[in-house]
């Protein structure tokens, strides 16, 4: 039976593990491929420890094989099969699997504190200029980004110049939601009635996907955006054209906007931060008092992006 | 009248779904079939007698153990059409708010309903038997934890059909589980559901304190307990300090929503970020509540068919208290992206990371365990050795998502899907398996098939990694959990995926027929030690264990009792010293109670106070009544003791 096993376990979980390392390089390891500094810091960080993991992995495999391939009762073997019914402990070696994972623990420890407080300030390779402000906002199940400086707002989509911080002023209408970029940095929530902070940077030009990553009801699907990474003049010039051809955003409008439900690319000559920040206190409230009943209706997306962009 | 009908079919029955459709008809003609055979056997009155109004705790623990897998099967199916949904992109198979609701409630379901009862189910079986107690130290509360366990989850799995299933996934986040997002019944069901079944939980933990604590047989001193039953007690422990918190958070969600209060909503200076944290203060000790009776299960295993005691015995214990205490230090890993600064996050990215130390520790003393034994590979021990190295690849990615700079991308990610997965199931559902197929022949009076039991454990096992190893790599390629479409760039990976679920599906479809090929086939158990190899004083007893459990007990001086009655040829039945035995009287009032919670719970749950008050009422009759029973049970005579110990041990024991 043993045999049976260990011959079993060969031939089924090799291809089986296989499969799957081959299918893995079919998909984009986007998390793993990182477009800014941000998202590099984190990639090294996640290279890091999954180095040390397959060390502690492959320790525990071979340890593993070797107890069930040695210690496999065999009748024939019995009396000369080293078999101790009462041995039952080592305290020597039970200090040694203590301390190590304990210094284990503390190298993980060490370069993860300090990306933890890195990540709270803007890239060190851009410290030279101002990082630009981008407030991200989020209602069921739509983006709004609004430049404060350049006094333009988005919809489900932004445009960032490369080599240069972005902060985002993250902050939700409704649910709670999360901004990700994978290929730009990790993400961190948006929720009504407070502002988080979150600083990410492109290298490359491109276009990047970014979602909402938090789960918030019937339209998460769909709760995407596109983000334009540019070079500084080609930025500075679709802003410029924004500013000069985009219609103003009224309050009616924005307010239609908040009905729960997806909604196009657009883009405005001014921001809703002129009459509502839901980031604050004061704002929280704004969704309620405008659309009291209506917040509760269920969207039932079907079959994806293709479909439900038609 | 049309009134009536308009709200009975547009908003009671949940209408419209195809598949809900089916589910119906199916529920209808199970039920039926339930109820014919019952009547056909003239077996109500036996289930009545023997199992509803039981305070035995081998047979609340096989009712718990049956719903468990009644529940894997619901949870398995929700499971299966997300994969099915998820498989390729543009499957048009589930709707969005359809797929929510579907992994709401698996997630709840598996949980709540499956892992926690199936442990807490061999838990009840296993822990008087293996201190030498005759039941746990208050039986009818026993009972009265099973009903409320039974009637929560009723209400929580009614939903589907009658009004409709929460859709704010198992951790039923504020503000979008909140009355302003989410009007209707279908929250409720979340919050009453797990009200109900929590106070049976929180009962059954302080049953288990108390029956550890103060029923050990003489000579059974802490420090020899059997492993199983100390992660009982630790389990137990970390029920009586987490559940409270989720007794009242669901409380205060259930003002909200149906008292209209202001706790967790957008309006009124709520604070939703509340819910977060109370929801994980319990919902992390939760996670080590399904985990250390498994560990516990591997434990007795590994020992049992490695043919040794249990290595480092102590480091064990301690190893399992270090990780309840620290079980309370680590919930905000679970929303390092809520922006709480960088000390917050350092501080919980350590403790975190400080449960991989005594679970190491663990690990590395099971194989101490195996150093110098002598192995073999019957079916509990297979899903005890198959536990540590997928156990292993869980906890190590459980080490990666603790640094909560890299953290930020696993976050919402198929990477964490594919972390707890591994743990929740190379863990709690692999010593499930094990611990049930253990004692299986113990509750039963014959083993399962073994041969059916391998082709269970390979494909299900295989199955598993087929599905969710592919995962870590989805979230690399930033797959959010809880989309209900893929993109065409996952469909590789995902596909793969399904396809190992359905190698899970069918395994476990060769393990549902072999308790019906076993029931039919298998030989009969006649001797007490199934195994022939057991340690502990649950295989001391005779097959099938009568209900007093033990005639007679012997001193103990060591670990392992049973090995050292086997070596002084001592057994559970010795004549000289056979009295009478006191036995607590089954009741019937338990389930009484618990149907009046049931209702109060469900007129709450579509705000019909007209129902919901006169339910209470009921509750507090029912109350009443128990207060003035003064059953104070039975006693068995010691010719019966002879005449069940004789017949049990066969014509030598004379």
């Amino acid at each position: 039976m043993g045999k049976f096993i260990s011959r079993a376990k060969r031939t089924l979980m090799l291809p089986a593990f296989a499969l799957v390392i081959f299918l893995s390089g079919c998909a984009d390891l986007v998390v793993l491929d990182p477009q800014g500094p941000v998202a590099e810091s984190q990639a090294e960080l996640i290279t890091f420890s999954i180095i040390m993991m397959l060390g502690i992995v492959a320790v525990v495999f071979v340890l593993f094989t070797y107890m069930l391939v040695k210690f496999r009762y065999r009748p024939e073997k019995e009396g000369n099969d080293n078999y101790d019914p009462t041995h039952h402990g080592n305290n020597k070696l039970e200090v040694i699997w203590t301390v190590i994972p304990l210094i284990i623990v503390t190298v993980l420890s060490i370069p993860t504190v300090t990306t933890i407080f890195e990540l709270e300030n803007p890239p060190e390779v851009s410290a030279d200029t101002e990082p630009l402000v981008v407030h991200a906002t989020t209602a069921n199940y739509k983006w709004f980004f609004s430049y404060p400086e350049e006094n333009i707002e988005t919809v489900n989509y932004l445009h960032i110049p490369t080599d240069r911080a972005i902060e985002f002023k993250l902050s939700s209408a409704d649910s709670m939601t999360a901004l990700w970029i994978p290929a730009l940095g990790g993400q961190k929530y948006n929720m009504a009635g407070m502002e988080n902070t979150l600083y990410l940077q492109a290298d490359n030009e491109g276009e990047y996907a970014g979602r909402n990553a938090n789960y918030n009801g019937s339209g998460f699907a769909g709760h995407t955006f596109e983000v334009i990474a540019q070079n500084e003049d080609d930025y500075n010039a679709w802003v410029t054209e924004v500013q000069e051809s985009a219609p103003e955003l009224t309050e009616e409008a924005y307010v239609e906007m908040l009905t729960p439900g997806l909604a196009a690319n657009s883009e405005y000559s001014s921001t809703h931060l002129d009459y509502v920040d839901h980031g604050t206190n004061e704002g929280r409230e704004y969704i309620v008092d405008q659309h009291g009943g209506e917040l509760g209706e269920k969207l039932h997306l079907q079959g994806g992006r293709e479909i439900w962009d038609e | 009248m049309e009134a009536f009908l308009d709200f009975f079919f547009g908003e009671f029955l949940v209408t419209g779904q195809p598949l809900i459709y089916g589910a119906m008809v199916s529920i209808a003609l199970g039920s039926i079939t339930v109820i014919a055979v019952l009547t056909y056997f003239k077996a109500w009155g036996w289930l009545w007698r023997e199992y509803i109004t039981s305070v035995d705790h081998k047979k609340i623990g096989i009712m718990y153990i049956i719903a468990a897998i009644v529940m894997f099967v619901r949870g398995g199916i929700d499971a299966m059409m997300m994969r099915i949904q998820t498989s390729l992109p543009g499957m048009t198979f589930l709707d969005s708010q359809h797929y929510n609701e579907i992994f709401t409630t698996h997630g709840t379901i598996m949980i709540i309903f499956m892992a926690m009862p199936f442990l807490i189910g061999l838990m009840n079986f296993a822990v008087p038997l293996q201190i030498g107690a005759r039941d746990v130290a208050f039986p009818f509360f026993n009972n009265l934890s099973f009903w409320s366990f039974a009637f929560g989850l009723a209400l929580f799995n009614i939903s589907f059909i009658i009004g409709g299933s929460p859709d704010a996934g198992w951790t039923n986040y504020a503000p979008m589980a909140g009355a302003e997002l989410n009007p209707g019944p279908a929250i409720n069901y979340y919050l009453l559901g797990l009200q109900l079944s929590g106070i049976g939980t929180l009962g059954t933990g302080i049953n288990f304190i108390v029956t550890i604590l103060k029923m050990r047989a003489p000579g059974i001193t802490m420090m020899r307990l059997p492993i199983f039953t100390w992660s009982t007690l630790i389990t137990a422990l970390i029920i009586v300090f987490a559940f409270p918190i989720l007794t009242v958070a669901l409380a205060l969600m259930t003002l909200d929503r149906i008292f209209g209060a202001k706790l967790f909503t957008l309006a009124g200076e709520g604070m939703p970020m509340m819910w977060a944290n109370l929801f994980w203060l319990w919902g992390h000790p939760e996670v080590y509540i399904v985990i250390l009776p498994a560990f516990g299960i591997f434990s007795e295993v590994i020992s049992t068919f490695a043919r040794k005691q249990l290595f480092g015995y102590k480091a064990m214990v301690y190893a399992m208290v270090i990780i309840a205490l620290l079980s309370f230090l680590v919930w905000v890993h679970h929303f390092f992206t809520m922006g709480a600064g960088g000390g917050v996050n350092s501080f919980f990215s350590i403790t975190t990371m400080l449960i991989a130390v005594p679970t190491g520790v663990k690990i590395f003393n099971w194989l101490g365990t195996m150093y110098r034994g002598r192995i073999t590979f019957e079916t509990p021990m297979l899903w005890a050795l198959a536990f540590i190295p997928n156990f292993v690849i869980g906890g190590v990615t459980g080490v990666m998502l603790a640094m909560a700079a890299a953290d930020y991308q696993y976050h919402n990610t198929y990477f964490l899907v594919a972390h707890f997965h591994y743990v929740l199931i190379a863990g709690t559902v692999f010593g499930c398996f094990s611990g049930l197929i253990f004692w299986y022949p113990k509750m039963f009076g014959h083993k399962l098939n073994e041969k059916l039991g391998k082709i269970f454990f390979w494909l299900f096992m295989i199955g598993f990694n087929v599905c969710f190893l592919p995962m870590y790599f989805l979230g690399f390629a930033g797959m959010p959990r809880r989309t209900y479409t893929i993109e065409p760039e996952w469909m590789p990976l995902s596909l793969t995926a399904t396809a190992g679920a359905f190698m899970m599906a069918a395994g476990f479809a060769v393990f549902v027929y072999s308790i019906y090929y076993s029931f039919r086939y298998a030989e009969r158990e006649t001797q007490g030690d199934s195994w022939g190899v057991g340690r502990t004083l649950d295989w001391a007893t005779a097959t099938p264990i009568p209900f007093y459990n033990f005639a007679t007990l012997p001193e103990f001086d060591s670990k392992d009792a049973y090995v050292g009655m086997k070596d002084k040829g001592e057994t559970t039945y010795d004549k000289s010293k056979v009295e009478e035995i006191h036995m607590p009287s089954n009741s019937g009032l338990p389930f009484f109670m618990m149907l009046a919670l049931f209702i109060a719970s469900f007129g709450l749950v579509w705000e019909w106070f007209w129902m919901a008050i006169p339910g209470l009422i009921m509750f507090f009759i029912v109350m009443g009544i128990r207060s003035f029973d003064y059953n104070e049970g039975f006693h068995v005579s010691t010719k019966e003791i002879h005449e069940i110990e004789q017949a049990a041990r066969g014509e030598d024991s004379k």
